[in-house]
């Protein structure tokens, strides 16, 4: 394996608290220095990040690759390579794949098309229940073992409360977090933010209390059980003001939120633009400020894509009877470098969302520069800006209400294990 | 972008009729007028024009439908256009075949105006973004969305009957959560600048900010009726009680079924509407549908004219005079 040098760049490790100018020492796949030369480095590559920053990979908690059972929206090699294109270096996938991910070999699967395709880490999520279907615990230890860092429903509720206070005690028992989410189905019918525009859409709408109610069962029941529950893609103002209570009570509760969310509101759906058409919706301008708000403060501790890559087909229809999702990974860097440009916060913050908070959320070992660490990083160029443009796209994922948005940030060289997977 | 945009052409010409959102009054008044030169044709026992000789319009319904399809197939005819009609139980989208795959087909088929009504919110921008430079679209209702040929009626009636307009209140009342009559009609009333817009509904059948469209909303329909000019009764499905949303229908119409009592509220020469069909004992009463003051039967009569006038200034063959 051979030994880089990574000259001139600014170097900003959220966790730890480093933001400043100096050289990178990478060995053996792992950070070896930040800074002066450690003794007897080996002959090595230069890497000249002068003018650009050099943060660790990004690290995305909810993007769908579509493999096993959608290789026709997209597979695990030609998304693990978007995300690559994107900054994101590690990606886990929600298991509502098909087959669910509820059993190891299905984990097996997914690991080993990852191994093979050598681009991003790829983490599968496991089911918190069997199928996913609410009724039965999935083997939650089994799936600890094969390698998921955490057990989810992906969108899928747990209707019965029963089921969902023992799946998140026994989680607890295996030292695993959860991942829910915070959608409660019967009031989820509808495929747009219950307000102004739906209603003069004619469209069906989500009610923020969908979201409200969902998160109000999971703080009661992270209170019951001491489980360590993350609340996946929030979406509205109440469910943040939830949610800080919950934090401020000492819960052992994190949440994240989709990056369109910082940047997009209803408004996007106004002429039934179906790429606007998203789980959970689009709402409004004072839902996406708190939301903003909450990241920079860091009541929301992570930042994700939610990547969801269709077939073309899949938008080409009316607006309900479309697919939700957008093709996301390549725009999460931007998104939250829009946000820094816009005021928010600084830079470390911002990166902190995608790297750091996210890792810390699920106990991953990454997100991070220390010395020692796995060598996955990212260098962009902060100081460049490039309309969004999914013709472009590595993903097989060609739909975005961004299309034709202005963000700020350019991905240079990405690095996994000390090994360049891109440049651009 | 403002929603009614695509159906604008760059030259201003009304391309598509696909909602009377971003419709401004004068453009509703030079529909309203042609229509008005229209009505006379109908008048007439050679009850033809030639304005869509050569023309293929397609009824494309994906939604049962008897008046309005009538109608548009008796406009269609008496503009001399050829008129297809589909049945959509019988076509190929019950085999799957998706609706812009349908739209092409019959693209193919020289077919150049499609009046489609579909139970998606949005159908129609769907088919009018995909089309064709020279095909045009007119909505015959998409879901809970638009009905803009029905509001451009409904305004028709109201200004013959009472051409003052913005001295005038209009209550609707009923279902307008489900209603994609009730949202076109508020948008045309407010681009004609009626006088007041009242709802009249129970919570549970009222859209959300349905304040933020310049609408004045009543729970209590004595109250909302009160001195109003004229009465819109939308239709109350079945599936609302079904769905949690009403008791049941007697109970609705106790509490908001337009009788000849409540309507003695209003203004004395106030006239009643509906869109059709009406639920008799559910929302109005028989003595108020068949009353001295409805104009149901004129609003159906009135559809014809209206439907001649929009089919032929989308497919820029109206006269000059109205043709903007």
């Amino acid at each position: 394996m051979t030994a880089l040098h990574i000259t001139g760049g600014r170097v900003i490790d959220p966790a730890s608290g480093h933001d400043g100018e100096a050289d990178v020492w990478i060995d053996g796949g792992r950070i070896a220095a930040i800074g002066a030369a450690p003794a007897s480095f080996p002959e090595h590559e230069r890497v000249d990040a002068s003018g650009c920053i050099v943060c660790p990979g990004l690290v995305d908690l909810g993007a769908r690759l579509r493999e096993p059972g959608e290789r026709h929206k997209g597979t695990i090699a030609s998304e693990s390579r978007a995300a690559i294109a994107g900054g994101i270096t590690t990606v886990c996938c929600p298991p509502d794949t098909s087959p669910v991910v509820d059993a190891p070999a299905t984990v097996e699967l997914i690991r080993q098309r990852a191994i093979e395709a050598d681009q991003a880490r790829v983490y599968p999520i496991g089911a918190l229940t069997a199928g996913l279907d609410g009724q039965y615990l999935a083997p939650m230890r089994a799936l600890a073992r094969a390698g998921c860092p955490a057990m989810g429903q992906a969108d899928r509720d747990v209707g019965d409360s029963h089921v969902l206070r023992s799946a998140l005690a026994y989680a607890a028992t295996i030292d695993r977090p959860v991942i829910l989410p915070a959608c409660t189905p019967s009031l989820s019918h509808g495929c747009a933010h219950e307000g102004t525009v739906a209603s003069g859409l004619g469209l069906p709408g989500i009610p923020v209390a969908a979201e409200t109610t969902a998160v109000a069962r999971i703080i009661a029941l992270v209170a019951d059980t001491g489980a360590r529950v993350h609340i996946g893609r929030l979406s509205s103002a109440a469910a943040v003001e939830l949610l800080a209570r919950a934090k401020a009570d000492g819960r052992p509760i994190t949440a994240d939120v989709a990056a369109h969310q910082l940047e997009l509101t209803e408004s996007a759906l106004i002429g039934f633009d179906t790429r606007a058409h998203l789980r959970p919706p689009l709402r409004s301008a004072g839902d996406r400020d708190a939301l903003r708000e909450a990241v920079a403060a860091g009541v929301i501790d992570a930042v994700c894509s939610d990547h969801r890559p269709h077939e073309p087909d899949a938008k080409r229809r009316p607006f309900e009877a479309s697919d939700a999702g957008l093709s996301g990974l390549e725009t999460l860097l931007g998104l939250v470098l829009a946000r820094v440009a816009a005021g928010d916060c600084d830079l470390a913050t911002a990166l902190a969302r995608v790297t750091a908070g996210p890792a810390r959320v699920l106990g991953l070992p990454a997100g991070t520069l220390s010395v020692g660490a796995p060598a996955d990083l990212c260098i962009f160029d902060a100081d460049t800006e490039g309309v969004v443009e999914p013709e472009g796209f590595v993903s097989r994922g060609r739909d975005t209400p961004l299309t034709g948005h202005m963000l700020p940030g350019g991905v240079r060289t990405v690095l996994v294990e000390g090994r360049i997977r891109g440049t651009y | 972008m403002v929603e009614g945009d695509i159906q604008i052409a760059p030259d201003g010409r009304l391309r598509h009729c696909l909602t009377t959102q971003g419709m401004d009054g004068e453009r509703i008044t030079g529909i309203l007028d042609l229509a008005e030169s229209f009505a006379g044709v109908n008048d007439k026992t050679i009850k033809k024009v030639p304005l869509l000789r050569g023309h293929t319009v397609v009824n494309l319904f994906f939604e049962s439908s008897t008046r309005t399809r009538s109608t548009f197939e008796l406009a269609a005819k008496r503009l001399s256009a050829d008129v297809l009609n589909i049945d959509v139980q019988r076509s190929a989208t019950s085999k799957g075949e998706s609706l812009l795959d349908t739209i092409a087909n019959l693209q193919a088929m020289q077919c150049d105006l499609f009046v489609m009504r579909h139970p998606e919110s949005g159908a129609a921008h769907l088919v009018a973004r995909h089309v064709d430079d020279d095909v045009h679209v007119i909505n015959a209702g998409d879901g809970l969305h638009a009905h803009p040929t029905q509001a451009l009626l409904d305004v028709f009636t109201m200004r013959r009957h009472k051409p003052d307009l913005s001295e005038r209140s209009v209550a609707i009342v009923g279902d307008l959560r489900h209603s994609r009559v009730a949202r076109s009609e508020i948008h045309a009333l407010r681009a004609l600048g009626v006088g007041e817009i009242r709802a009249i509904a129970p919570r549970t059948l009222l859209p959300v900010d349905l304040e933020a469209l310049g609408v004045r909303v009543h729970e209590d329909i004595d109250a909302g009726l009160a001195d109003v000019d004229i009465i819109v009764m939308l239709r109350l499905q079945r599936e609302r009680m079904e769905h949690a949303l009403l008791p049941s229908s007697s109970e609705y119409f106790a509490g908001w079924g337009l009788t000849p009592e409540r309507l003695a509220r209003a203004r004395p020469d106030a006239i009643v509407m509906h869109p059709g069909p009406t639920n008799r004992g559910v929302e109005i009463d028989s003595r108020v549908a068949d009353g001295p003051q409805s104009v149901i039967l004129e609003q159906v009569t009135n559809g014809i004219a209206i439907r001649m006038a929009v089919m032929a200034l989308v497919a820029g063959t109206a006269p000059q005079r109205e043709g903007r």
